[in-house]
């Protein structure tokens, strides 16, 4: 992937976010990991990612 | 629970004998080699098993009749097999439904239709539906045909002290008490098991928070029968609903209930008959209909550590208590029945040491902790337990409406019998076979064999199948099957021209080999029955 690539995403992501009823944010995301997740087919790369993605976020 | 005016036994389909304590009183208190505590499916069950074997029993109920309501519906295919062994499967297969497909909707639109194993090898339908007091009245007909079972009825069961050779028991009826010694006793007294409490002994495991109403109405509702699961439906909005069709025009609604719901509020009748009314709204579903009874259960996985205690054998909900999703507390209650059943009968006969019935926990608590396993997973995705559980859930039921990948985590995971690859009593399996063929310690499965099924040609007790003619073992008990290569029986056993399996009376593998010798169908032979390698 290149950087535009990356961008490209990034800002798909944004907009769709932003078009979508707030509450349905987290449906949203779930529904996305478990697709791109399903494409990649590689249920150890897809663990490593699920931990990467905790990595860093606020604690209550 | 039944509406408002009529009893716990005031059925609108069924009609409830009333049973008398035992009149004659002179041989209460003589010695019989098995007592059997609670004459449900399982209790009678066990009866029935060790009869087949050739061994007395006296069974006690403090009930005066059946069960009060449907209960335990589901009936699986390897339990139909229990109930041919036992000789009470013909009521069963002309009155309960068989059933293979299942539907399931999330917010009204279907996401999955799956199929049941099925083909023509198997002489039974994957699954059928009863009614829990048909099951109780079909084997109660067998046990009355059967004179080696005595049936208490109004006889509870008060007290327990083990003896020398065997345990005391203390029974109470309306016309008095008395004391009965048995050698081995079986306690099939239910979930909340009296005589596991006498003991002193507690099931562990976890309690899970979802709650079910199980509701029976009366309707002529024009669906099949197939198991319907609606998701997030509009009567239920974050909750679940389960639908299956029974005989007599009965039909059984489970629907979740919400954490604010208390269980007092929800088995108000009032409250029942508004969800059910939403619910068949939701069927599409505008015609009469009747309340006939309900219940509520949480969906729970609890065992023993130990199903066994000296003499005594706990068996079914006494021993272990699973969530219905997946239909397998009755079902893994029957295979309990018959797996002690069986066992204690060779042990009482001399046939088999008593070292045979040590094998019975480690079999049956592997059985029920798989189950756990299975069960957790269904009762997660019904019943999601937290955020995350419930997001995935969800987010899993939405994309299924546009993917068919997900679409398979809504299937109910059903009962399947378990493997004893680890059981003590079982043989090292025989690595030499191919892939797809059953294991040591896997339930037998069946084939088409002449007119009928390859299940119809197995002994009483052990049955040696073999596919070269040469084979001979000299046994009391064992019976040997000759078959062809040709037979789909040879297919389906990944068979070549010297296989053998040694089959039990339960109908599991006990060991099989590719190229099979005398010797070592004898030494399998034994170890199966509980004897040192000789």
């Amino acid at each position: 992937m290149t950087p535009q690539d990356v961008e490209a995403v990034y800002e798909a992501l944004a907009r769709k976010i932003d078009a979508i009823a707030p509450d349905q944010t987290e449906p949203f995301l779930a529904k996305l990991a478990l697709l791109l997740a399903y494409d990649c087919a590689d249920v150890a790369r897809v663990q490593r990612r699920i931990d990467e993605a905790a990595l860093n976020l606020d604690h209550p | 629970m039944r509406p408002v005016g009529r009893s716990e036994t005031d059925s609108l389909y069924f009609s409830y004998p009333h049973f008398e304590p035992p009149q004659e009183r002179a041989h209460l208190e003589d010695r019989a080699p098995v007592a059997i505590v609670g004459a449900g499916p399982i209790g009678m069950t066990a009866a029935l098993t060790l009869a087949r074997h050739g061994i007395a029993s006296v069974l006690f109920e403090s009930k005066a009749t059946f069960n009060d309501g449907s209960r335990a519906i589901c009936i699986a295919r390897p339990s139909f097999h229990i109930l041919e062994r036992i000789g009470a499967v013909s009521p069963f297969l002309d009155k309960a439904l068989g059933w293979t497909k299942g539907r399931s909707f999330y917010r009204g639109k279907q996401i999955l239709e799956f199929e049941m194993p099925d083909s023509a090898d198997e002489k039974y339908r994957p699954m059928y539906n009863l009614q829990q007091q048909f099951i109780e009245q079909f084997l109660w007909q067998a046990i009355v045909a059967q004179p080696l079972i005595e049936l208490r009825w109004q006889s509870t069961v008060t007290g327990i002290q083990d003896i020398a050779g065997g345990m005391m028991l203390e029974v109470r009826d309306l016309n008095g008490t008395y004391t009965m010694p048995a050698e081995y006793v079986l306690a099939a007294d239910g979930a909340r098991s009296p005589l596991r409490k006498m003991r002193g002994h507690r099931l562990h495991g976890e309690y899970y928070e979802g709650k079910y109403v199980i509701a029976d109405v009366q309707m002529p509702h024009d669906y099949p029968t197939i198991r319907r699961a609606l998701f997030d439906p509009d009567c239920r909005p974050g909750g679940t609903v389960l639908v299956h069709k029974q005989p007599d025009d009965i039909w059984r609604i489970d629907y979740q209930l919400a954490d604010d719901e208390s269980e007092a509020d929800a088995t108000k009748e009032e409250n029942v008959r508004a969800s059910v009314a939403a619910v068949l709204a939701d069927l599409d579903y505008h015609g009469p209909w009747e309340l006939e009874w309900w219940s509520i259960y949480s969906a729970n996985t609890l065992a023993l550590d130990d199903y066994r205690d000296g003499r005594l054998f706990f068996i079914g909900d006494s021993a272990h208590i699973v969530p219905i999703f997946g239909v397998r507390g009755l079902n893994n209650g029957l295979a309990d029945a018959e797996n002690i059943g069986w066992k204690l009968a060779h042990v009482l006969t001399g046939r088999a040491e008593p070292a045979l019935l040590d094998s019975y926990s480690p079999e049956r608590r592997g059985a029920t902790l798989d189950v756990f396993a299975n069960a957790s997973k269904s009762a997660r995705f019904m019943t999601p337990p937290t955020r995350g559980w419930r997001l995935m859930r969800d987010a899993a039921l939405n994309l299924a409406l546009s993917h068919d990948f997900v679409g398979f985590l809504a299937k109910p995971r059903q009962m399947t019998p378990y493997t004893y690859a680890d059981s003590p009593i079982v043989a090292a399996d025989d690595q030499t076979f191919g892939q797809g063929s059953p294991v040591a310690g896997a339930a037998l499965p069946n084939a088409r064999l002449g007119e009928g099924f390859l299940s119809d040609h197995l002994g009483q007790g052990y049955t040696l199948i073999s596919f070269d003619a040469a084979l001979r073992v000299d046994l009391p008990d064992l019976v040997t099957l000759h078959l062809a290569l040709e037979t789909p029986a040879a297919r389906v056993l990944g068979a070549g021209p010297k296989t053998a399996y040694l089959v039990r009376p339960d109908g599991h593998i006990a060991a099989r080999w590719h190229d099979a010798a005398p010797d070592q169908v004898l030494a399998a032979f034994h170890l199966s029955q509980g004897r040192p390698a000789q």
